[in-house]
């Protein structure tokens, strides 16, 4: 047990020993958590680590067991949060530890917006380069790997690198979940904005092949695309859906209340989640009536609403800890991506979860535009379709391995920062450059130091 | 690592070839590999090619000798090849024959290694691999012959009574690790072991304790631990086994057990 857990959790080490979850509350294992406060922390935790390794946690929102190290140390970055703006305003440096809506509370006022933003701001921006996050956008603008400049790692030696897009490591840090080392600090390309608030449409459709098509046309023309579905409804599996667009407004599209203070923050507060609910409370029929009434509200169609950009990227903090109604068992979310020609995919996938009886709290579906260099980063041209699905009480069990074949022979793959069900052959067949990420990471650790629960699960670094 | 649904992927058996251990096994289907640790290297080869036929994947074996620790954790740390490990199933032990050891002390010496120095180390072994992991579970097979003694099994009642205290402790030192522990407490099982003696009422086959095992450590699998560390196959026992221990001496000693 060299390095590992005392048993009962005595504080032989700096931080403490816990049990830890991803955000899905579906996976668990024990482990140290460390604060670091500096790089040199981050240095000497490296170098110091135990057979059982070592990664960064981020803000925990990854939805599996990617920030998880059982028996081995996570370091806590929150105290790396500082954040700089060139002279010229064209690059933000930020410790990888900074949360992103406390950096959007600093940027906005300045005039800029972070370049791609994930469904929640309560994310690091060192886990936004590890999961190489996508947005409403990226069939414009990418995900956020394509707008960072360069990026500080510690390695598996302790030593601090510099990385650019000219390196391959660079390319195996952005998707490769932490486990090339430690980031501790970004440079990134901001968005220049007007105001802080995106100009939104919404249009209703009853059948999924004509929100797709409709999709397929409003990504030509607008910055900003993101479908939610109804998988539970009683207009059949694959009935209803929204299609919500936009585009970042300008001062002229504001009504003349909100012209003096463009760039004003969001003044919404946060509900809470309460803390125990029973597992399969989230039945059916209560997702059913959940979405039936998300729909009438959120899905009402309209045309050039204004509204904040908080409350756009990131609808889902809009309930502290949502995470917690889906009972002590948890949630799966379950995204895949597959290629443009296998669009129907998304429809076989909603109609067998449909049959199987395994309702979906929410169900979203965007199109990605052409990935990045970065051999793990989830993102290629086509479709990906992203379910809440709670483990207790369903017949998700025996559907999923069904689901994951679907998923593989179309040619799609699966997301790391959410994934907790692939197994380590349903992954590697939706990654071909998985070998090459794996030879680029022994470079940067050769005595593999940098693990995680979901590195050991998927063997993306291969066991002994 | 077990998946957010609690799909098992790596299992080892220690006792390889116990019926119950091996049914146990194919109920959890472990999805990536099963090693299978054991005396009898041939016997240990037939077992894993059964397990290989009904559909498991990369069964592997290693050697497993009561009274040698040492030698056993090598084998065990050395067969897992850095790979975690989800369960640990401690199925070690014979029922041996109660009267040829009354009249031979040296019969239940053997006894005595094989199923409680057998149980005790792997189920120290076991629980030290899984708390160094931070996560994982430990299923030791005790009996209901341990809660108390019989005429016709006491010697192997009293090896089990030991692995099922020892079981029990574990349990607690475990707190805070991620180490989950369930002590299965079997009655009488259609297996190799008890072949040719005549069946007890409530008697059950080893694919019946698997499938109950399965059940438990899937319900077991999220969050809090739900009642079922202790389990009884088939669970009408604990009630049964409530009433035999309270019975007084004079009439338990009556009955035809």
């Amino acid at each position: 047990m060299t390095g590992s857990a005392p048993a009962g959790g005595s504080a032989t080490h700096a931080g403490d020993t816990r049990m830890v979850t991803g955000w899905g509350r579906c996976t668990r294992s024990v482990a140290h958590m460390v604060q670091v406060t500096s790089v040199e922390d981050v240095s000497h935790a490296v170098t110091n680590a135990g057979v059982r390794g070592v990664v960064a946690r981020g803000a925990g929102r990854s939805y599996g067991d990617a920030s998880q190290n059982g028996g081995g140390s996570l370091l806590d970055l929150s105290a790396l949060n500082q954040a700089r703006l060139s002279s010229d305003g064209a690059l933000v440096t930020v410790g990888a530890g900074l949360r992103l809506d406390d950096l959007m509370r600093w940027l906005l006022p300045q005039g800029l917006m972070v370049p791609v933003s994930p469904g929640t701001g309560r994310v690091t921006i060192g886990g936004m380069i590890a999961a190489d996050v996508h947005g409403k956008n990226h069939h414009v603008d990418g995900s956020f790997g394509s707008h960072v400049a360069s990026l500080d790692l510690i390695d598996g030696r302790g030593e601090q690198r510099r990385l650019n897009p000219e390196q391959p490591e660079f390319w195996a840090t952005v998707g490769g979940m932490g486990l090339t080392g430690v980031i501790t600090s970004v440079a990134f390309r901001p968005l220049r904005v007007e105001t802080a608030y995106a100009v939104v449409n919404v249009e209703r459709f009853a059948r999924l092949q004509a929100l797709m098509d409709a999709m397929r046309e409003q990504d030509r023309r607008r910055r900003y695309t993101v479908a939610w579905l109804d998988n539970v409804g009683t207009g059949g599996p694959v009935g209803r859906g929204i299609l919500a667009t936009g585009d970042n407004a300008a001062i002229g599209d504001l009504d003349p209340s909100r012209m003096g203070d463009p760039l004003r923050l969001s003044q919404d507060r946060a509900l809470t989640a309460p803390r125990t609910v029973p597992s399969g409370l989230l039945n059916r029929a209560s997702v059913g009536t959940f979405n039936a009434a998300w729909f009438a509200w959120e899905g009402r169609p309209r045309t050039g609403e204004i509204q904040h950009l908080t409350r756009f990227f990131h609808p889902l903090d809009r309930v502290e800890r949502w995470n917690h109604i889906y009972g002590r068992k948890g949630f799966i979310q379950y995204q895949f991506v597959v290629p443009d020609n296998a669009g129907s995919v998304v429809e076989e996938v909603l109609a067998a979860l449909h049959r199987a009886g395994a309702p979906s709290f929410l169900t979203v579906l965007k199109r990605f535009g052409e990935g990045n260099p970065g051999p793990l980063s989830f993102p290629m041209p086509g479709w990906t379709l992203a379910l809440d699905l709670p483990v207790a009480g369903s017949g998700l069990k025996d559907v999923l391995p069904a689901l994951d074949r679907m998923v593989v022979e179309a040619g799609g793959r699966f997301y790391l920062a959410k994934d907790a069900h692939a197994s380590p052959s349903s992954f590697a067949k939706g990654y071909p450059r998985l070998d090459e990420w794996r030879r680029c990471r022994d470079t940067l650790d050769p005595e593999r130091r940098f693990v995680s629960d979901l590195a050991r699960r998927l063997e993306l670094v291969p066991p002994g | 690592m077990r998946d957010g649904m609690g799909r098992i992927q790596h299992v080892l058996l220690i006792g390889g070839t116990s019926d119950i251990g091996r049914a146990i096994v194919a109920s959890l289907r472990p999805s990536e590999g099963t090693v299978l640790a054991g005396r009898d290297p041939d016997a240990l080869r037939t077992a894993a090619s059964g397990l290989a036929s009904a559909g498991l994947p990369n069964v592997t074996t290693c050697p497993f000798v009561a009274g040698d620790g040492r030698a056993n954790e090598e084998s065990l740390t050395q067969a897992l090849q850095g790979r975690d490990v989800d369960v640990v199933i401690v199925a070690v032990g014979e029922l041996g024959d109660q009267r040829l050891i009354e009249a031979e002390p040296s019969e239940g010496s053997r006894l005595a290694t094989s199923t409680y120095v057998g149980g005790l180390e792997g189920s120290l072994i076991g629980s030290r691999l899984l708390a160094s992991q931070g996560h994982g579970t430990l299923v030791v097979l005790s009996s209901v012959a341990a809660l108390r003694p019989r005429r016709s099994n006491f010697v192997y009642g009293s090896a089990k009574a030991g692995l099922d205290f020892l079981a029990r402790g574990l349990r607690d030192a475990l707190r805070g690790t991620g180490v989950d522990v369930v002590l299965v407490r079997p009655g009488f099982v259609h297996s190799r072991m008890t072949e040719g003696l005549p069946a007890a009422p409530l008697a059950i086959t080893p694919s019946a304790v698997g499938a109950q095992v399965a059940r438990i450590l899937a319900r077991r699998a999220g969050g809090r631990r739900a009642a079922g560390s202790v389990v009884y196959a088939p669970p009408a026992l604990r009630y049964v086994m409530a009433v035999l221990r309270a019975l007084p001496g004079p009439v338990f000693r009556r009955l035809p057990l």
